[in-house]
């Protein structure tokens, strides 16, 4: 009885934020479910079940595989640029050079820019208007004398996804560098001196002590950018709007909600985003926090 | 006798290609981190340039060089057309920040100090609700608006941005809160304080840089959110900057100085509160990815 006095109040105290986080993330998570397998197809709400009818639908539509041919090429692209930049930053920050604070804070400040805002200069640089309607980077490859390079960016048939990414490792490199410089300067510095004195040359202290040390980093590196990308949304709509050629599973939603009136539908693919990032964070979490406790 | 020969080692001759070898790799890291640097502010020098430019002068021959003639009459039409959408993200950011740091600091408060049973399954489960993607809630979220009528506009924005906040704002708290040391909780338990009472003198006055942390984290993401506002608010009048500026620019017949100043306006906020405050900003993206 005096331990429930105890605990008692704290409990109730968070009590409300736990019934809107049951509520509000959980309930209306099933409730989302519950709309995937119903026909609700029009304006007109409706909760007869239907089973799977509305993914049904989804996998025999041409572009959901265009969504998931674009998912997958930006997922791609947009990790392993934005994991090599910010790796590449942190590794030459990492031994401590004049004006850290300042390269600091200029990697990291795309993370305070919404992709709204972004995405309106990215169009600009990335126009891919022929000729003397040109702008941007394709302007920039003319006048260094590589007007080769200049291209279609976004809108390119094959690879227009993989230019839409830079925006995403502009914005999210900087963020990498501080994860990866935190993992650095965690590599307690008596076991580089230890390997410096068993004769291990520079480049094996990296290889054999500091790299291993990154591993959890990296992992969570990862799983941030990864998440990020399934669901990325504003971006996109900044530079490519609704067209299908840069459209990706977040964007159809929308279209499907906004535009086709098709909740069942949209309902479907916020179900599979789900599911995707589920399949990415629950391990994460467990992991995380059993480490913590273990800690 | 070896010794003596062996004495006049030359220590200079060896020693300075290495010294060369050095400060040419130094030069090569500060080249790098600088051109890295560049491409990072690229966009900004697009932004500014273009923003300053005349109708006259935003053709591509003039693409990238500055303003021959500095103007700011795309400034004042980007003013224009944005200002009541500006007011509106104000009036959204602010009670949402507000709250929603002092709800964190509640949470994170029991969930470090005045633990429950089951405090860790509880943090778990409110975690997850981070990492979700919000459209897996959009639908049926807007269909509880109108099912309970709540009140249109902001109000719902708010409401929905206090909500989805708990997790961050409770992790980025707990975190803090972990490091106050257990002999001045075990000093509050001597005196008999009660939770609040604990809370109140002891805790809060010590929260100052978690709420700096927490409040720049909302602040900043509520800015510029645009999935929520644009599935929520439906009255054009009643959208937020993201939401107008998305509008303004998509259209596009709006000329380029006027996007780009545009662009600049919706992100001035966000923008002075990350140069005056950025070092906590850094500390809230590292609780963001929960190993803080």
């Amino acid at each position: 009885m005096r331990r429930i006095r105890r605990w008692g109040p704290g409990l109730l105290l968070v009590s409300p934020s736990i019934l809107l986080i049951a509520v509000f993330v959980y309930g209306l998570i099933g409730w989302n479910i519950k709309v995937s397998l119903s026909d609700w197809r029009t304006a007109v709400p409706s909760s007869k079940y239907k089973g799977l009818a509305a993914y049904r639908d989804l996998q025999s539509d041409p572009a959901w595989s265009v969504n998931l041919h674009h998912i997958l090429l930006f997922t791609v692209t947009f990790i392993v640029g934005a994991l090599l930049v910010g790796l590449t930053l942190a590794f030459l920050l990492e031994k401590g050079v004049r004006g850290e604070g300042f390269f600091r804070s200029v990697y990291l400040f795309p993370m305070a820019v919404s992709f709204i805002a972004a995405g309106v200069v990215w169009r600009w640089l990335m126009n891919p208007a022929p000729g003397n309607r040109a702008t941007g980077l394709n302007v920039v490859f003319d006048k260094l004398g590589v007007g080769f390079l200049a291209n279609q960016w976004y809108l390119g048939q094959d690879w227009g996804m993989a230019a839409m990414a830079l925006p995403a490792i502009w914005a999210l490199s900087g963020y990498v560098m501080a994860l990866f410089l935190a993992g650095f300067r965690g590599v307690p510095e008596e076991l580089r001196e230890a390997a410096r004195m068993d004769g291990a040359s520079e480049f094996r202290v990296y290889r054999h002590v500091v790299f291993p040390h990154l591993r959890p980093v990296t992992l969570s590196a990862l799983i941030i950018l990864g998440h990020i990308s399934i669901k990325v949304f504003d971006l996109i709509v900044a530079i490519g709007g609704k067209q299908l050629i840069t459209q990706v599973p977040a964007v159809y939603m929308w279209i499907l909600i906004y535009d086709a009136r098709d909740y069942a539908k949209g309902a479907a693919i916020a179900t599979l985003l789900l599911i995707g990032i589920s399949a990415l964070i629950i391990p994460y979490l467990v992991y995380t926090v059993r480490s913590e406790r273990r800690a | 006798m070896s010794t003596s020969t062996a004495a006049p080692i030359p220590v200079a001759p060896v020693r300075a290609p290495r010294a060369r070898r050095r400060g040419r790799v130094r030069l090569l890291k500060y080249v790098v981190l600088l051109l890295f640097a560049i491409v990072i502010l690229m966009p900004v020098y697009v932004l500014i340039v273009t923003s300053f430019k005349g109708g006259g002068e935003i053709d591509p021959a003039h693409a990238w060089s500055i303003p021959h003639l500095w103007t700011v009459d795309a400034w004042r039409q980007a003013w224009n057309g944005l200002s009541p959408n500006l007011g509106n993200s104000f009036k959204l950011v602010i009670p949402a920040t507000l709250l929603s740091t002092l709800l964190g600091s509640l949470n994170g408060f029991v969930l470090s100090k005045w633990r429950f049973p089951g405090a860790d399954f509880v943090f778990t489960f409110f975690l997850f609700g981070m990492f979700i993607p919000y459209q897996a809630v959009m639908i049926p979220l807007t269909q509880l608006f109108e099912d309970v009528n709540f009140p249109a506009g902001i109000p719902r924005l708010v409401f929905a941005h206090i909500v989805y906040g708990i997790p961050i704002t409770a992790l980025i708290f707990r975190n803090y809160y972990a490091t106050i040391p257990e002999d001045l909780m075990e000093a509050a338990r001597m005196d008999r304080a009660g939770m609040f009472r604990t809370y109140w003198s002891v805790v809060l006055p010590i929260s100052a840089p978690a709420f700096v942390v927490a409040a720049i984290w909302q602040f900043t993401s509520i800015w510029n959110d645009f999935l929520f506002a644009v599935f929520i608010i439906t009255d054009p009048a009643k959208w937020p900057v993201t939401v107008a500026l998305n509008n303004v620019t998509g259209s596009f017949v709006t000329p380029y100085n006027v996007q780009m100043s545009a662009a600049v306006l919706a992100s001035l906020p966000t923008l002075i509160v990350y140069v005056l405050l950025g070092r906590y900003f850094m500390r809230g993206l590292m609780a963001g990815a929960l190993k803080g």
